[in-house]
């Protein structure tokens, strides 16, 4: 590789926003051909440098070159016509228009009379896909396409610019195991091609199965590259936290008390059929399975979102009103959502009124409530989950994922409930304060809590579960103990086959 | 409540304690959409007082209140019902049903305070219809109160026809109307309809900043669906925002029919977009969330002055409406000019230097109103 010339070299980039600096040294390398990871906590300057790549924001200082060329990217359009495409972890298709139409989005070659030539269109869409190795009907509609399609659709797109470097921003964190490989094989096609691909995952194991060199960054700086053969996971984790990890799934033997959630047949018709189980104190119940099975419906009928069609929910003993949220949250129920940035924060308010949210009329005096006092809950919970930020007035926006799902346990953890349902603890965020998190929930247990937590990382379900409920298609096909559980027999359940699974 | 629970469980901490005293400069929270308009508000005054020679004349203050205070009634709960992403664009035509409704009873003979309570109840059914539409099945309420705008009105006019009450063989409302319609509140220049303003205000401006219900309310403008997983209650939130809307519409048409000592089923035709206007100009984000109070108050006094001003200079009234017009543009475009405008410096300044000065410009890019929030 060494007698190749780089592609892309970004040389101590630097950026501020105000008083922040998100990135102190952002320097990468990439060479044709090569599948390159970018590994770091949340927070260590990975999006940054990526959006300096792509041309959404501009360095502050650090040089950039392409092919030996020095470039500035004055936006995102500049940074596409050098060739650098980069696709996001959610692709933002037009679900009205064509999968070729998609490709050639406000370029679409013209016939005769400026009308659109679709015949070229389609003709050119599908040479990029048998490029890639892909079937994919070029002519349908983009909705209803999964995730994993879109993505190609996205990397298409990319190609019909000619991109040289191709950046994927998390691309594996919403994908099956069968997906995942499908996408790895088109990125060895690229490879092959002649074009970089830089990898960004919080999923280690997939960067050994995909990619040749690595590099890591903390703290807004670049620590290291390497091959990956010289690597160990070990070697990774502590070059991103900076220290050793204890353990990524600390997990302290607690004995359960007694009952907190009693869930009887529970249905909601068209999307979940009879499920029962129940959840106790000192205790964490995983609820695995595909996605797309049903989990997260099921966790909003409990909290009382979503209405139910029949069933019944009872907390400590008593039942719970249908389709009531707020009598759940008074009961002592907690909801951590599934998407931070719909469904769990206000983005735009500060990180002190989102965790004051929950809990605004037991912060109120006489039925005011000051900021003072939101601040001091924020404050103290900021201290004790070891929250990242700048000042709690700041917007949540501006805090890095892991830090962002911090601040939604603190709300939640604020009014001190009794079962917390906690949906995708980990999703995007990196290890370390994966293994925070982890710890969070640990000491949650050990303190009496009872969580329901669902999970779609096999690891996290088997390092983290006391008793494991696995759904397929909206019913409940197995209840697994700590010692029962393992990939095949979640996997067995969640698929009903046998599968052997694989990285 | 407490913290201390899960601490030691989260081992060493590594880090100092976050420090925060979480004051904002002095600057900051002055440099803001409301600063602004303090200072458009001193151009207006001084604008009144040079170019009209009645404009320093106590009495403006009263005629303003006449002019425009129950007009600013009506902007209290469009400002919440704007803030939580919603509009109601029904307000003038409920003011004008609450008036027939008056009229149509006095002129069957009931007493008058009777055909006052009648009327509030008619503001809450049409403000609950409205509020049951976009709440509960979920409707756009721009299209459900452009529908009961039009609703209202044809009631309206089938209540009182072409008729204006008193009409001949009525009673004349009662005496008191004149004092409190026409007169000022003795000892002072306030209309009455301004004094039930300024206390509204004070009222919703501690339910919307330093209540739960308050920041409830701005939580459902940025992020509706954050709001219903935190618990609280968008939709009847919504539902009785629009009740309130209806009832205080009323109200407003009650005032103003004291204040004219007569009614028609015209009255205030067309004023709902006034109000949206006053609401927007006083920086209140059409896309919910972002707002103030004190922005709407100030809104209302340099509304309310620039008209009476205008008026004293004998400007018509079709002119007077420009003005109007050019004042919700300025409050449109200013804050997203100042966007744009950040965003060329940043172009430019990229162009010329290559990258050597570090740059705060981006991350206060945005295209809505304010960027401080409400505290």
């Amino acid at each position: 590789m060494t007698e190749l010339a780089a592609r892309l070299v970004l040389d101590g980039a630097t950026k501020s926003f105000g008083a922040v600096a998100a990135l102190g040294d952002g320097s990468i390398t990439l060479y044709p051909g090569e599948a390159h990871a970018l590994l770091g906590e949340n927070g260590a300057g990975k999006s940054t440098l990526v959006k300096i790549l792509g041309g959404v924001h501009h360095a502050d200082s650090g040089s950039l070159t392409i092919d030996g060329e020095p470039m500035e990217f004055g936006g995102p359009a500049d940074a596409q016509a050098a060739g650098v495409s980069i696709i996001y972890q959610e692709p933002s298709l037009f679900p009205d228009l064509s999968v070729a139409e998609n490709i050639f989005i406000g370029r679409q070659p013209v016939g005769r009379g400026r009308r659109i030539d679709r015949g070229t269109m389609e003709r050119e869409s599908r040479a990029i896909f048998t490029r890639l190795g892909v079937q994919l009907d070029v002519s349908r509609l983009a909705r209803g396409l999964s995730v994993a399609d879109q993505q190609i659709v996205e990397i298409a797109k990319a190609l019909s610019f000619n991109a040289r470097v191709l950046v994927m921003d998390e691309p594996t964190a919403a994908l099956t195991t069968v997906e995942v490989l499908r996408l790895f094989e088109v990125i060895k096609t690229l490879r092959a091609q002649g074009a970089a691909v830089l990898f960004i995952s919080h999923r280690l194991e997939e960067v050994f199965v995909c990619c040749q060199r690595v590099t890591i960054m903390r703290d807004g700086r670049f620590v290291r590259t390497a091959p990956v053969e010289e690597l160990t996971i070990d070697d990774i984790i502590r070059s991103m936290v900076g220290r050793d990890l204890d353990a990524l799934f600390p997990k302290t033997e607690t004995p359960a008390g007694e009952v907190v959630l009693e869930v009887e047949r529970l249905t909601s018709d068209g999307t979940f059929h009879d499920i029962s189980f129940t959840v106790r104190a000192g205790e964490i119940v995983a609820l695995a399975g595909l996605v797309g099975a049903g989990r997260s419906e099921v966790a909003r009928a409990i909290f009382g979102i979503d209405r139910r069609t029949s069933g019944s929910v009872r907390l400590g003993g008593r039942e719970l009103r249908n389709g009531d949220a707020r009598a759940a949250m008074a009961a002592g129920m907690a909801l951590v959502p599934e998407d931070r940035r719909q469904q769990g924060l206000v983005m735009d308010l500060g990180i002190d009124q989102n965790v004051a949210l929950g809990s605004l009329s037991q912060l109120s005096h006489l039925g005011l409530i000051f900021r003072a006092s939101e601040r001091k809950l924020a404050n103290g919970w900021a201290t004790t989950l070891q929250l990242k930020f700048g000042q709690l007035r700041n917007a949540v926006s501006t805090l890095s994922g892991g830090n962002q799902q911090k601040v939604v346990l603190a709300k939640w953890l604020a009014r001190g409930p009794k079962l917390l349902i906690i949906d995708e603890p980990t999703r995007g965020i990196d290890v370390g304060t994966k293994a925070e998190v982890h710890r969070i929930l640990d000491g949650l247990v050990a303190d009496g809590m009872a969580v329901l937590m669902i999970s779609s990382e096999l690891p996290e379900v088997l390092g983290m579960a006391d008793r494991v409920l696995v759904l397929r298609e909206g019913r409940l096909t197995a209840e697994l103990s700590r010692a029962e559980a393992d990939e095949h027999s979640i996997m067995r359940a969640a698929t009903g086959q046998n599968l052997v699974v694989s990285a | 409540m407490s913290s201390d629970v899960i601490l030691r469980k989260s081992g060493g901490n590594t880090g100092t304690p976050p420090v925060d005293d979480g004051r904002q400069p002095l600057w900051r929270s002055l440099a803001r959409w409301e600063a602004g308009l303090v200072l458009v508000l001193i151009g207006v005054l001084i604008f009144g007082a040079t170019e009209s020679a009645t404009f320093t004349d106590p009495s403006t203050v009263f005629y303003l209140g006449i002019n425009t205070g129950y007009i600013a009634i009506m902007a209290l709960p469009m400002t919440l019902i704007v803030m939580t992403g919603e509009i109601d664009l029904s307000v003038a035509s409920m003011l004008g049903l609450s008036g027939a409704t008056v009229g149509y009873l006095w002129h069957h003979g009931w007493g008058i305070w009777p055909a006052f309570l009648v009327a509030l109840a008619v503001g809450f059914v049409g403000g609950a219809l409205n509020g049951l539409l976009v709440a509960r099945f979920g409707l756009p309420s721009i299209a459900v109160t452009i529908g009961t705008l039009t609703l209202f009105r044809g009631l309206a006019e089938v209540l009182l026809g072409s008729l204006t009450i008193p009409t001949i063989g009525d009673r004349l409302f009662p005496n008191w109307f004149a004092d409190v319609g026409a007169n000022s509140i003795p000892g002072t220049q306030l209309s009455w309809s301004m004094l039930f303003f300024i206390v509204l205000a004070v009222v919703f401006g501690v339910v919307l900043h330093v209540t739960p219900l308050g920041r409830s309310m701005i939580a459902i403008g940025l992020q509706p669906e954050a709001a219903q997983f935190a618990g609280i209650r968008v939709n009847r939130i919504k539902f009785w925002l629009f009740v309130l809307s209806g009832v205080m519409s009323a109200f407003a048409g009650i005032l103003l029919t004291i204040q004219n000592q007569s009614v028609s089923y015209t009255a205030g035709t067309g004023l709902e977009l006034n109000v949206v206007a006053i609401v927007l100009f006083g920086g209140v984000s059409i896309f919910g969330g972002r707002g103030t109070i004190l922005g709407v108050v100030l809104s209302v006094a340099i509304v309310g002055s620039l008209q009476m001003a205008l008026t004293q200079m004998n400007v018509s009234a079709d002119k007077q409406n420009i003005v109007t017009g050019v004042l919700l543009l300025i409050s449109v475009i200013v804050p997203n000019a100042g966007a744009a405008l950040r965003r060329i410096q940043e172009r430019t300044q990229r162009r010329t230097k290559p990258s050597t000065k570090p740059s705060t410009k981006l991350q206060s890019q945005r295209s809505i109103p304010k960027e401080g929030q409400p505290s």
